[in-house]
């Protein structure tokens, strides 16, 4: 578990009200809410290689909004347990899993990038837990495809499959690198250049791990950032399309590394009837972190 | 069929167990199972071989790990594969079923090491849809934790196999070897992706099984 004794202090940050741990069949979840438990429930939803402590300022403005903000760290993903294989499916259970533990009630959910896209997934299988859906830059559309002739296509993605092959040799062994709090947050800054240093410190101090050696990122080094497979990004657009819930999407203007570089006319012609889409210009792909009252405001108001 | 040797290798959090079934001179075979089978059956398949001969267990199957809360791809069984592709070096594959996928899988990853991919009949050879499908709610399962792992069947059984991915994975498979067809398909049963590639340069059909290991045997 995290160590707290050197954890940093945001402004408007706060933990957890209540943390709980989940077992979503064999793989140990670790659940946060903030708000009371009398409230109705939320559910919050991170994106990849994040984890759910990333809300510790967004998810206090929804609780004050009168709302029981329930989330959870993927699994490999923050304080939850390291599992043996990942998978999107696997993902949406254990999703399904956390979500059945609170209620079963139909309840709203806001998912930010790889988390919006597995609501759009889960909604679209289960529409009768989800009853409202904020999507906040998780709406991935057909990729743009740099224009690079065949042959070297297929030498780029033979080079990328025998790199994870070579991987996967040794992944079961690696262990990630220990540094010091400020450098792990400088770390995670290359990922999230448009963050503040004093956030990404905030998010070291609640989420990595300190032992003697230094700071390490709980995130399971086994798994790797980006990949190849047969998951089609438009197949979350045409799922966004078939739902029939209020929708609220958001997206920035400036594309990050960790976003899907999905723009508003990629977007828009997939968005449910009677949906809506905001477009932040000259916001970045966490757009919540960048404008948490804002978000928070629009998100409150939709749910209301 | 007792195997004359196990091995366990390690794939990530998951120990693989691979069996030598026959002794040989020459190349090896690598056999892969079908979906909720394991190496016995392959092991037991009436089929002439120089070389030796070894079967895998994937992930969740036989004798291999079995982790707890699913995650499967074919993707995961490739790597598989691949772990025993390093301990037995070079090597002809076949495969039944899901293993006759992850065999053109793994001919399409490492090209210059699958000297000959043999897709046969059998369970998992389907796959999923190859369109955007709705997900089925399945929060928990019986038998979880042994072998035939049941996420394992479930997950595989619906795996997406879009007919791109795979003339994209043969289109690897030709890239770095010498074979003239370096996939050779025996199915009678032709799932989308087994139908994309049959009718491309590289892929042999209208031969037996021993036929076409008889081919791979002697190149």
């Amino acid at each position: 578990m995290n160590s707290h004794t050197e954890e940093r202090t945001f402004p408007g940050a706060r933990r957890p009200d209540r943390t709980t741990r989940h077992d979503a069949g064999g793989v140990g979840i670790s659940v946060y809410e903030w708000g009371k438990e009398s409230d109705p429930v939320l559910f919050l939803v991170h994106g990849g290689s994040d984890f759910a402590r990333t809300f510790d300022v967004f998810a206090p403005l929804l609780a004050a909004g009168g709302w029981r903000v329930v989330s959870w760290d993927h699994r490999g993903h923050g304080a939850s347990d390291h599992a043996a294989l990942y998978g999107w499916d696997a993902d949406i259970r254990d999703a399904l899993s956390v979500m059945a533990s609170i209620t079963d009630a139909p309840a709203p959910v806001v998912g930010h990038s790889k988390g919006g896209a597995l609501m759009l997934q889960l909604c679209d299988g289960s529409p009768y837990r989800i009853s409202k859906m904020v999507n906040i830059d998780g709406m991935p559309s057909k990729r743009r495809m740099p224009d690079v002739p065949d042959h070297d296509q297929s030498r780029m993605l033979a080079n990328e499959i025998g790199g994870w092959l070579d991987f996967r040799h040794e992944a079961g062994a690696s262990i990630r690198k220990p540094g010091t709090l400020e450098e792990l947050a400088a770390r995670r800054g290359k990922m999230n250049p448009r963050l503040s240093k004093e956030w990404l410190e905030y998010l070291v101090s609640v989420g990595a791990q300190r032992s003697e050696d230094g700071w390490r990122w709980t995130l399971d080094p086994s798994m790797r950032f980006g990949g190849f497979g047969p998951w089609r990004p438009e197949w979350s657009s045409l799922r966004m399309a078939a739902l029939t819930i209020p929708f609220l999407g958001f997206l920035g203007t400036v594309d990050e590394p960790m976003g899907w570089g999905a723009r508003a006319r990629d977007v828009k012609p997939w968005l449910p009837a009677g949906g809506r889409l905001e477009v932040l210009d000259g916001v970045g792909h966490f757009i919540h972190i960048e404008e948490p009252d804002h978000v928070a405001g629009a998100v409150l108001e939709f749910l209301s | 069929m007792t195997p004359l040797e196990t091995v366990h290798l390690a794939h990530n959090k998951v120990s693989l167990a691979l069996h030598r079934v026959r002794d040989g001179q020459g190349r090896p075979l690598l056999l892969l199972h079908g979906l909720g089978e394991d190496s016995s059956r392959m092991a037991s398949m009436d089929i002439a071989w120089p070389g030796p001969v070894w079967a895998l267990d994937f992930t969740g199957h036989g004798q291999s790990t079995v982790p707890m809360g699913g995650g499967y791809s074919c993707e995961i069984l490739m790597a598989d594969a691949d772990v025993a592709l390093r301990h037995i070096g070079a090597c002809t594959v076949l495969g039944r079923g899901l293993g006759g996928y992850v065999a053109f899988l793994i001919a399409g990853a490492r090209p210059s090491l699958v000297r000959g991919a043999v897709i046969t009949d059998g369970p998992g050879l389907a796959g999923g849809p190859v369109h955007v499908s709705s997900t089925t709610e399945i929060a928990a399962v019986p038998r979880a934790g042994t072998a035939p792992d049941p996420w394992a069947i479930i997950e595989l059984s619906r795996d997406a196999r879009p007919a791109t991915y795979a003339l994209t994975f043969l289109r690897l498979a030709m890239h770095e070897t010498d074979l003239d067809e370096p996939i050779t398909s025996c199915a009678r049963v032709s799932p989308p992706w087994l139908e994309a590639i049959t009718p491309e340069a590289g892929v042999l059909t209208g031969v037996t099984v021993q036929e076409a290991l008889d081919i791979y045997s002697a190149v």
